[in-house]
């Protein structure tokens, strides 16, 4: 099996797993971060900003990438339905990473605060000052937020079934 | 690719892997319990903003939609603030660096019901948003009072929690309020401090405190633990607690109007600088002879009510501060700073009632 194993490119998969630590963390501090009024919650929000900036980043690189790239093929034997469903998450997956920074920055922007991310790179607002549309925005941002928590749950246990109940290479593909 | 084996469907493949499905499951319940453990979900205890928040909202009884939860009641400014070389020393904010700043804000006062009557309330409060150009942006929310009830946010939800109505008689319970007393002498000292202070007539005579410490650092790096004052230069004058139960509902906002309406009001930003070993907890002062700084004046020309835009939809969240400006382990701006955020969500999402000083306005723009 291992000698036919084919690989996604090395930039793929740096940036999957960097960023897959980069999402997670981010799902922690986001959700650590409104549960507290301690200093936590200061110091969680900054690293929140420039985490979130760079993901912005990182995901508009390797969404370049990967349309200049071609991907391993899925398992031939792959039900119908979920091959739907695996290129269904993956492009919520593509979609969150991009909307919530775009959101976060938007929000910011529409709440009249000022954008400071990396300690002390001030970003333009990308939005005129408006409290009402900074309301949506931040309703958006938490709902949205829990929706990239259930995507990554789905992307995570879909990657453990491949992996140990079809025992297939979509795993190694990646790894 | 035909095998020699047909490939098994899912329902067998599911049915001869349960062992390994359920460890799959586990893992996800595992991320998703650290999750709800990270966000505080598992326990009761944890303080976060909406819970401060939401004893804010109890605390008048009805909660007002639409509006601040807590200094609810205000009025927008605008002016320029110009700072001092000896500001300069000691802190490398450019709002220090000499130049014209120009700002808004917002003067307030400490009621969850922007329709109380001025005479119904006695703690005051100044916003300000100073905007040099380019960078450097430094917002603050600074009281009348001297220093605060308490020190710490927990005590601070402790007060809340002991002052609320009782929700079966509508009236504070007094037995509530002397159990947190007895907790905290800090409180009942800062109750005998704004007992023993007169209060101000007006809003342009009055002058507001930082409350909580902050570091200012110098351009030699040097940081230094300060408070600050922003005291008037209009003469302090009192009013007579007997007549200003008489004055008219909107008594301070009206002065206010008039006061700008013939010039230009100032105050000079003083700064206290501590002393090693001075507690940084806004419930206790510090010594009367510790070493001051005037940072710059503060020149507020225009006054216009609340509207769409204006101060009235910014957040004056005190940890927003320029280089050269920084917190400290003071807890409780951090806890604001929090409050803040939760308390400028909820309004966002609603519709905001009427000021309760409409469409006035007084001053350089008129």
């Amino acid at each position: 099996m291992s000698e036919t194993l084919r690989r996604f490119p090395l930039v793929s998969r740096l940036l999957h797993w960097i960023m897959a630590a980069l999402v997670l963390a981010m799902l922690f501090i986001g959700i650590g971060m409104v549960s507290t009024t301690s200093p936590d919650y200061y110091r969680l929000l900054t690293i929140h900003k420039s985490i979130g900036i760079t993901i912005l980043i990182l995901v508009a690189v390797r969404l370049i990438h990967r349309l200049l790239t071609s991907a391993p093929p899925l398992p031939a034997d792959l039900p119908r339905w979920q091959v739907l469903m695996a290129k269904a998450t993956h492009v919520m997956l593509y979609v969150l990473m991009f909307a919530l920074p775009i959101i976060g920055w938007a929000m910011l922007s529409a709440g009249g605060f000022p954008i400071v991310v990396f300690g002390g790179l001030r970003l333009p607002a990308i939005l005129p000052h408006d409290i009402a549309v900074f309301g949506v925005l931040r309703a958006a941002h938490t709902v949205l937020a829990f929706l990239l928590l259930a995507v990554f749950l789905a992307h995570l246990g879909a990657a453990l079934f491949h992996y140990l109940v079809r025992r297939d290479d979509v795993l190694q593909s990646m790894a | 690719m035909p095998d020699a084996t047909p490939t098994p469907g899912t329902l067998e493949l599911l049915q001869g892997n349960l062992g390994r499905l359920a460890g799959i499951g586990l893992v996800m319940i595992s991320v998703a319990g650290a999750l709800a453990y990270t966000g505080g979900f598992l326990s009761t205890d944890r303080l976060s903003a909406d819970r401060m928040a939401d004893a804010l909202e109890r605390s008048g009884g009805a909660t007002q939609k639409g509006v601040r939860r807590a200094h609810s009641k205000g009025i927008c400014i605008a002016g320029h603030f110009v700072g001092t070389t000896a500001g300069r020393r000691i802190s490398s904010a450019k709002v220090f660096d000499g130049g014209v700043v120009p700002l808004t804000g917002r003067f307030a006062e400490a009621t969850i019901d922007p329709y109380t009557r001025d005479s119904a309330v006695g703690i005051r409060s100044m916003a300000l948003r100073l905007l040099p150009a380019q960078r450097g942006e430094w917002r603050m929310a600074i009281n009348n009072t001297p220093g605060l009830q308490v020190s710490t946010p927990e005590a601070f939800y402790d007060n809340l929690v002991a002052s609320a109505p009782d929700p079966v008689t509508g009236q504070p319970n007094p037995a509530k309020m002397a159990a947190f007393l007895a907790k905290h002498p800090e409180s009942v000292a800062f109750l005998k401090r704004m007992k023993a202070k007169p209060l101000a007539s007006g809003f342009a005579n009055d002058s507001y405190n930082s409350i909580d410490g902050f570091i200012f650092v110098a351009p030699d790096g040097m940081r230094r633990l300060v408070r600050w004052t922003m005291k008037a230069e209009d003469r302090f004058e009192a009013l007579d607690p007997g007549k200003r139960q008489n004055m008219p509902a909107n008594y301070m906002f009206n002065e206010l109007l008039a006061r700008i309406d013939r010039g230009p009001a100032k105050w000079r930003l003083i700064a206290t600088i501590a002393k090693p070993g001075d507690p940084n907890r806004a419930a206790e002062l510090w010594p009367d002879d510790r070493q001051r700084v005037d940072m710059g004046e503060l020149t507020i020309d225009r006054v216009e009510s609340e509207a769409p835009g204006n101060c009235r939809d910014l957040n004056f969240d005190p940890l927003i501060l320029p280089s050269g400006i920084a917190a400290s382990d003071d807890p409780i701006p951090f806890a604001r700073s929090a409050v803040y955020a939760s308390s400028f969500r909820r309004r966002a999402g609603e519709v905001t009632p009427p000021a309760a000083v409409p469409n006035q306005s007084a001053g350089a723009a008129k």
